[in-house]
C-alpha cells in the first residue's frame, strides 16, 4: 500500500501536469466551441513558440517571459492569418480537422527542418527549484505555470460572461444568424477569438520549452489526453477545461503512484469515457 | 574478449585488418572506382519518433559510402546509396524495402534503424532473399532470418550477457549495492532488457524492491520519480531511450532526491552527460571515442568526419558514440563481405560472412553464434568532467580512467 506522503506526492505532481494539459486546451477549447473550427494545428503552434523560446533562450540569452513577450504578439497575427484562410476557403467543423492537421504537419516538417529531429533541452538555473512544505516537495515552474494557466482561464471566463465582445462571441456561437439581427458581428470577432487561441498556444509553448523535451514528434504527445480534457470541460469552457487538466493531470498520477506507470495513459480516455456515460448536465 | 581473440583464425583477422588499412593508405595509391554504380537501397526514420537517433546513423552511413567511393567502392565500381524515409513505421519501412527491390532495383539492400522496422525490413529481404545488415537490433532472438547479420555486438543474449557485465561491475564498487530499482520504458528493446537485469540481479542476491514499466512518451515522471525516492534502493537501473533519464533524474531533483548510483540503458548521449543530473552516471555503450577504440583502423578519420558532419547537421551532440558507430560496422561489414566473397550475389556474401571475422569499428567481428551473432562487447560507461569514459571492463578503460564510486 502507498504511503500518504508518496499519494500527496502524487497529487501535487499531477494537479501541476494537469495545469500544462489545461493551458494547452484553453485555446482549442475556445477555437472548437466558439467558432467550431477543431484546430489541430494548436499543438504544432504550441511547439513553435517552444522552439522560438529554446531558439532565443539559449542562442541570444533572452529570458523566457521576454520570449514569450516577442512570441505571444507574433503568434496572434499568426492564429488572425489563419483565421483569413479559414474565413476565405468557408471551412466547417470537419474540415478544420483536416486543413489544421495539413497544417501542423507542415510546420512539424519546417521545425524538423531548421532544429533537426534531435532533442533539445532548454536548461536554466531554476528548472528543478523546489519549494518544501511539510513533507511535500512543490517544483516552482510548474506551480507558476498553473498559476499563469488559472490566470488566463479566469480571466478569459470573466470575459466571456462579464464584457460585451464575450458575451456576443457566445451569442454567435449559439446562433449566428439571431446574433448578426442584434448588430454582432461574428466575423470579426471570430478573428479575435483566433487570435487569442493562437496567443496562448504561445504562452503554453514558451512554458513547454521550460518544462519539457523538445522534438518535433513531440507536437502529437499532447494531442489524445488534450482532447479529452476539451471535452470533459466542455468546449468553449475555459475554467471547465483547466479543472479537467488538473482531474486528469492527478487521476493519470495516482494511477502511477498505486498501480503501473504504463497504465497512465489509459487513465485519460478512462475518465472520459466515464463522464460521457455518466452524461451529466453540466458536459 | 581476450579468451575469444584466441579461438580466431589469424589470417581472417589479418584479412580483415588489411582492407580497413585501406582507409588509411593515400588516395593516389588507389584506382577510382568506375562503371555502372552498385545500388543499395535502405530506409532510415528520418521523421518520425525514431527521427532523434536515426539522423545519427545517416550521418554514420553518408561518411561510410563516401570513404567506399574514394578507395575501390564495391568491386571497382562506384557505391550509389539510395536511402528513403520509413517514417519510423514498420508498414512503411515494409513497402519502401518492396519497392527498393523490385522497382528500383538495387543491387544490394543495407538494413533500417530500430527493431521494429528492421523487423518489418527483414520480412522483405527474406522474400527475395537478400542479405540484410543490420545495425541495432536490441532483441537479437528475434533475427530469425538465415542472411541478416548483426553490425553491433549485443550477443545473442544481451537479455543475460549484459546485466552480468553490469552485476562485474557493480561489484567492484567500495559498497557493492544489495538493492535496485528497475524503472524501464515499455519500447522492447528496453522492457526486454529490463526483463533480464531483474532476472540476473535476483539470481545474484541482488534485491529488486520496485520494478516499473512507464509508456514509451511518457510525459510526466512525478508519481514514478516519488516511488523511487520512497523505495530509496542501492542503486537505480533506468530502462530509457531518449530524455527519459534526464527527465526522470529531473524529477527525482525537484523532491530532493539523488540516487546512490544509477545505470541508463540507451540515453541520448550527449544531453545526459551535459546535464547536471548527469555527473557521474553510467551507462551502456560499445565504444568512445578514446583509448583502446581510437587505435582501431580507420576509427580518427571516422570520428573527426562525424564531429565534423554532426556539427553541420546542427546535432547539439558532435561526438561519435555506439550509435554511428553502428551504421559504419555495418557498411564496413557489407564492404567486407562483397569485396570477400568478390560478388554481389547475396548468397555468396552471405556464405562469406559466416565463415569470415570482419574487423569494423567495434574490433573484430565474427557471425557463427546464435542467430548469426557473435560475442558480445557490451561495455560500462560513465559521465566524467561532462564527457562518457569507459569504466567497465578493464580491458576498455582508457590509461588515466577509473570508476568513480558515488
Amino acid at each position: 500500500m502507498p504511503s500518504a506522503t508518496l499519494l500527496g506526492q502524487a497529487l501535487i505532481s499531477g494537479v501541476l501536469a494537469g495545469g500544462m494539459y489545461g493551458l494547452l486546451a484553453l485555446g482549442l477549447s475556445l477555437s472548437w466551441g466558439l467558432l467550431r473550427l477543431v484546430n489541430l494545428s494548436h499543438f504544432a503552434l504550441a511547439f513553435l513558440a517552444a522552439y522560438l523560446t529554446y531558439e532565443l533562450g539559449t542562442t541570444y540569452h533572452v529570458a523566457p517571459w521576454w520570449a514569450a513577450a516577442m512570441i505571444v504578439p507574433v503568434m496572434f497575427l499568426i492564429g488572425l492569418a489563419q483565421h483569413w484562410l479559414f474565413d476565405r476557403f468557408k471551412v466547417n467543423e470537419l474540415a478544420s480537422l483536416l486543413i489544421t492537421f495539413s497544417f501542423a504537419v507542415i510546420l512539424e516538417v519546417a521545425i524538423q527542418l531548421y532544429w533537426t529531429a534531435d532533442y533539445r533541452r532548454f536548461e536554466t538555473h531554476y528548472s528543478t527549484m523546489s519549494i518544501k512544505v511539510g513533507g511535500f516537495y512543490i517544483p516552482v515552474l510548474e506551480l507558476v505555470l498553473c498559476m499563469v494557466a488559472g490566470l488566463l482561464a479566469w480571466g478569459t471566463w470573466l470575459w466571456l460572461r462579464k464584457t460585451y465582445v464575450g458575451k456576443a462571441l457566445r451569442a454567435a456561437a449559439e446562433d449566428a444568424d439571431i446574433a448578426a439581427a442584434y448588430g454582432v458581428d461574428h466575423k470579426k470577432l471570430a478573428y479575435l477569438l483566433s487570435g487569442m487561441g493562437a496567443a496562448y498556444a504561445a504562452i503554453a509553448g514558451t512554458f513547454i520549452a521550460l518544462i519539457a523535451t523538445l522534438a518535433p514528434t513531440q507536437i502529437w504527445a499532447w494531442l489524445g489526453v488534450v482532447f479529452a480534457v476539451v471535452i470533459i470541460g466542455r468546449l468553449g469552457n475555459p475554467l471547465g477545461a483547466l479543472l479537467a487538466g488538473m482531474l486528469i493531470g492527478a487521476s493519470e498520477s495516482i494511477a502511477m503512484a498505486v498501480f503501473e506507470p504504463a497504465w497512465a495513459p489509459v487513465v485519460s480516455f478512462s475518465v472520459l469515457i466515464a463522464i460521457l456515460l455518466w452524461d451529466p448536465e453540466w458536459l | 574478449m581476450n579468451h575469444r581473440m584466441g579461438a580466431w583464425r589469424r589470417r581472417h583477422v589479418l584479412g580483415g585488418f588489411v582492407g580497413l588499412a585501406a582507409l588509411g593508405a593515400p588516395a593516389i595509391l588507389r584506382a577510382a572506382p568506375s562503371g555502372q554504380p552498385v545500388k543499395v537501397g535502405g530506409t532510415l526514420s528520418l521523421t518520425g519518433f525514431l527521427a532523434q537517433t536515426a539522423v545519427i546513423h545517416k550521418i554514420g552511413a553518408e561518411i561510410m559510402v563516401e570513404d567506399i567511393n574514394s578507395r575501390n567502392g564495391f568491386l571497382g565500381r562506384p557505391v550509389e546509396y539510395i536511402m528513403l524515409d520509413d517514417q519510423s513505421k514498420p508498414d512503411v519501412a515494409r513497402s519502401l524495402y518492396e519497392k527498393l527491390i523490385t522497382v528500383d532495383k538495387v543491387d544490394l539492400i543495407m538494413g533500417p534503424y530500430a527493431t521494429a522496422p528492421i523487423l518489418a525490413a527483414m520480412g522483405v529481404a527474406q522474400r527475395y532473399g537478400k542479405v540484410m545488415i543490420q545495425s541495432s537490433m536490441g532483441i537479437p532472438k528475434l533475427q530469425t532470418y538465415d542472411m541478416a547479420f548483426p553490425a553491433t555486438p549485443f550477443g545473442s543474449e544481451p537479455d543475460k550477457t549484459y546485466p552480468n557485465v553490469l552485476l562485474d561491475c557493480m561489484a567492484t564498487l567500495p559498497a557493492p549495492p544489495k538493492t535496485m530499482v528497475i524503472v524501464t520504458s515499455k519500447f522492447p528493446s528496453a522492457q526486454f532488457m529490463a526483463q533480464g537485469m531483474r532476472t540476473e540481479a535476483e539470481k545474484r542476491g541482488v534485491k529488486v524492491p520496485l520494478y516499473l514499466e512507464y509508456e514509451a512518451g511518457n510525459r510526466d515522471f512525478g508519481a514514478i520519480a516519488a516511488r523511487v525516492k520512497e523505495a530509496n534502493a542501492d542503486f537505480l537501473w533506468v530502462g530509457s531511450l531518449g530524455l527519459e533519464s534526464n527527465q526522470i533524474l529531473e524529477s527525482l531533483r525537484k523532491l530532493d532526491y539523488t540516487p546512490k548510483t544509477s545505470f541508463h540503458l540507451y540515453p541520448a548521449p550527449g544531453p545526459l552527460a551535459l546535464s547536471p543530473d548527469g555527473n557521474l552516471v553510467w551507462s551502456s555503450t560499445f565504444l568512445e571515442p578514446d583509448e583502446p577504440f581510437m587505435s582501431r583502423p580507420g576509427m580518427k578519420k571516422i570520428a573527426e568526419l562525424y564531429k565534423e558532419r554532426a556539427t553541420k547537421a546542427n546535432l547539439p551532440y558532435a561526438i561519435i558514440d555506439a550509435q554511428a558507430a553502428g551504421m559504419v560496422a555495418a557498411w564496413q561489414i557489407l564492404e567486407a563481405g562483397v569485396n570477400g566473397a568478390k560478388s554481389l550475389e547475396d548468397k555468396q556474401i552471405a556464405a562469406w560472412l559466416k565463415k569470415n571475422v570482419v574487423t569494423t569499428v567495434y574490433g573484430p567481428t565474427k557471425f557463427d553464434g546464435l542467430y548469426n551473432h557473435g560475442e558480445p562487447a557490451q561495455l560500462i560507461r560513465q559521465v566524467q568532467d561532462k564527457q562518457w569514459k569507459v569504466i567497465w571492463p578493464k580491458q576498455f578503460v582508457a590509461p588515466g580512467v577509473k570508476l568513480i564510486a558515488t
